[in-house]
């Protein structure tokens, strides 16, 4: 059974934005799949469809089976708290303390008022220590997350998303903001987090190139419709210029090639 | 220069260039000004000159008149006393309205998506109470309590109220709609999210806005205390209606003695939390 299933999912902004059109596809357990279009293509709005921070509009969404389009209240945090999401502009309290972000992946499984206050179990903050280490950031645990740079940022956001012992992580342009080197280091976290742990990754990619790389499977939208669906080596280069609707020589992917 | 040859740099057609169109923006406005300026000195029948030439008259007027004498030093005591007095108001009413605001600006704000029917309402509701001034307030209140501290309460209550949830929304909105979408993502429900994101992001900014409006609240209670018959601002209004400006005098400069007071704590309490 698919971990994830988009059946003919359309979503519509304010009864005239198209942001999706008859969106359709699955997703395997432990897959790593890149979506990828240009600004405004819908994939932002795909991924929050997933976790229902946005409602499609028509179609289902099948999560471990369960249609979540219907999803009540109680539901909608069931499957939040067992799906992790990492954001472009890393989304932290910058004001508190990396360590305090890390637990916040714990909030969606404890009490209203235990979270709340910031109460949390020794075996959590284990937890959130054991992490930290396996991402290199033990030294800045007590750093308050306004002095890290981006990389160190996007690490923590994957610390958090790992605290709530996902199934899936829904990864938002995760190295759009970040130099070279640092998308790397995430890069190869998030490869290895879905290789070692067997969490399905689905992430919005704005580079092309990077998500040849690292995935074994592609999605591509434009205007909101699905136009390629495979694996890498058959996304031919006449196929991206569909995807970003551009034409011969102006893509970046296009120089050295 | 080698390498720049002396051709004409080419430069856009048929179109107004952005300097020509600064110029005339300027001069536009130069002359808006002053004609309304014209306009409402010859409707209003003042005359500039006369304006400015009273100054020092006025100064000097007031230098002769409001220096603190020694009657005035010696009620300085009863001047002290309803000094704190307003001041521990002016406190009391900014950390009521505050707490009152935070609440409302948790309920108008999006970033809490909590319904926007409510939201809209908050936001017309504050906007009432900010854009009626605080005198006014007064004037109407005097009507229902009369000459009372509640009026003069109540009247600082409901602008102050009425400014901080906007600034509240505004700060909330700001600082705070992508933590909040990341904890709203774990499954974190509206408590957690306000505590363990909202108020985290934004509290320097809502302190630092208490403390303005405390400020704010310490120079606006004694107008209103001249109406309420309260305070400092009674105290005020008693000693100039009875002529004895040299006690008048000294009610102003311990009001500017308590501002700049207040004003350096809470720049120290500012620089502290930020
Ligand atoms: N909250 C929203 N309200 C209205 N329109 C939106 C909203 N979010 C996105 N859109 C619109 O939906 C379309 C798809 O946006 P998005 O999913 O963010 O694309 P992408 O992430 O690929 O850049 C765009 O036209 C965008 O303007
Ligand atoms: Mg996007």
């Amino acid at each position: 059974m698919p971990v994830l299933k988009f059946q003919n999912v359309s979503k519509v902004y304010d009864n005239v934005t198209k942001a999706l059109t008859d969106v359709s596809f699955s997703v395997e357990e432990g897959e790593f799949v890149s979506v990828i279009g240009p600004s405004g293509s819908g994939k932002s709005t795909l991924l929050r469809c997933v976790n229902r921070l946005v409602d499609a509009t028509q179609g289902s969404i099948l999560l471990d089976g369960r249609d979540i389009t219907r999803a009540d209240k109680n539901e909608i945090r069931r499957i939040r708290k067992r799906t992790g999401m990492i954001f472009q502009h890393y989304n932290l309290v910058d004001r508190l303390s990396i360590i305090e972000n890390v637990l916040h992946g714990r909030l969606g499984h404890k009490s209203a008022l235990a979270g709340a206050v910031g109460h949390f179990t020794e075996r959590e903050k284990e937890d959130a220590f054991r992490i930290l280490a396996k991402l290199g950031l033990t030294e800045q645990a007590y750093k308050r997350c306004d002095e890290l740079s981006g990389g160190q940022k996007q690490r923590v956001g994957i610390a958090r998303s790992l605290m709530q012992e996902p199934r899936l992580i829904l990864c938002d342009e995760p190295i759009a903001s970040l130099d070279p080197s640092s998308a790397k280091v995430i890069m190869d976290h998030l490869s290895d987090i879905n290789k070692t742990m067997n969490i399905t990754c689905i992430l919005n990619l704005h580079q092309v190139d990077v998500a040849m790389k690292y995935s074994k499977r592609i999605i591509g939208i434009t205007l909101g419709r699905i136009v390629y669906d495979g694996p890498p080596e058959r996304l031919s280069k006449s196929k991206i210029h569909e995807i970003y609707q551009s034409s011969e020589g102006e893509l970046i992917t296009d120089a050295g090639c | 220069m080698p390498g720049v040859s002396m051709e004409k740099a080419p430069i856009p057609e048929n179109q107004t260039s952005v300097f020509v169109v600064r110029k005339r923006t300027f001069t536009l406005v130069f002359l808006g000004v002053s004609a309304v300026f014209a306009i409402s000195s010859v409707v209003t029948d003042y005359n500039v000159i006369d304006g400015f030439v009273a100054i020092p008259r006025a100064v000097s007027w007031i230098a002769e008149n409001f220096v603190p004498d020694k009657k005035a030093w010696s009620r300085f005591p009863n001047i002290l006393e309803k000094l704190i007095e307003t001041a521990l108001l002016s406190v009391a009413v900014t950390v009521c309205a505050a707490v009152c605001a935070l609440f409302s600006a948790l309920l108008g704000t999006k970033t809490t998506k909590i319904n926007p029917w409510i939201g809209r309402g908050v936001r017309i509701v504050a906007a009432f109470f900010r854009n009626v001034p605080d005198v006014v307030w007064a004037i109407l209140l005097l009507f229902s309590f009369g000459q009372n501290i509640l009026t003069g309460f109540f009247a600082l209550f409901f602008y102050t109220f009425g400014v901080l949830t906007r600034t509240f929304i505004e700060t909330i909105d700001e600082v705070s709609a992508n933590c909040v979408e990341a904890l709203r993502a774990t499954g974190a429900n509206l408590l957690q999210t306000v505590f363990q994101g909202i108020l985290p992001s934004s509290a320097p900014e809502i302190v630092s806005w208490i403390l303005y409006m405390i400020e704010t609240n310490i120079r606006n209670s004694t107008l209103i205390g001249v109406l309420t018959a309260t305070g400092i601002g009674y105290m005020f209004d008693l000693y100039y209606k009875r002529m004895d400006y040299g006690s008048a005098g000294l009610v102003v400069i311990s009001i500017v003695a308590l501002v700049i007071l207040i004003e350096t704590i809470s720049n120290q309490i500012r620089k502290a939390i930020m």
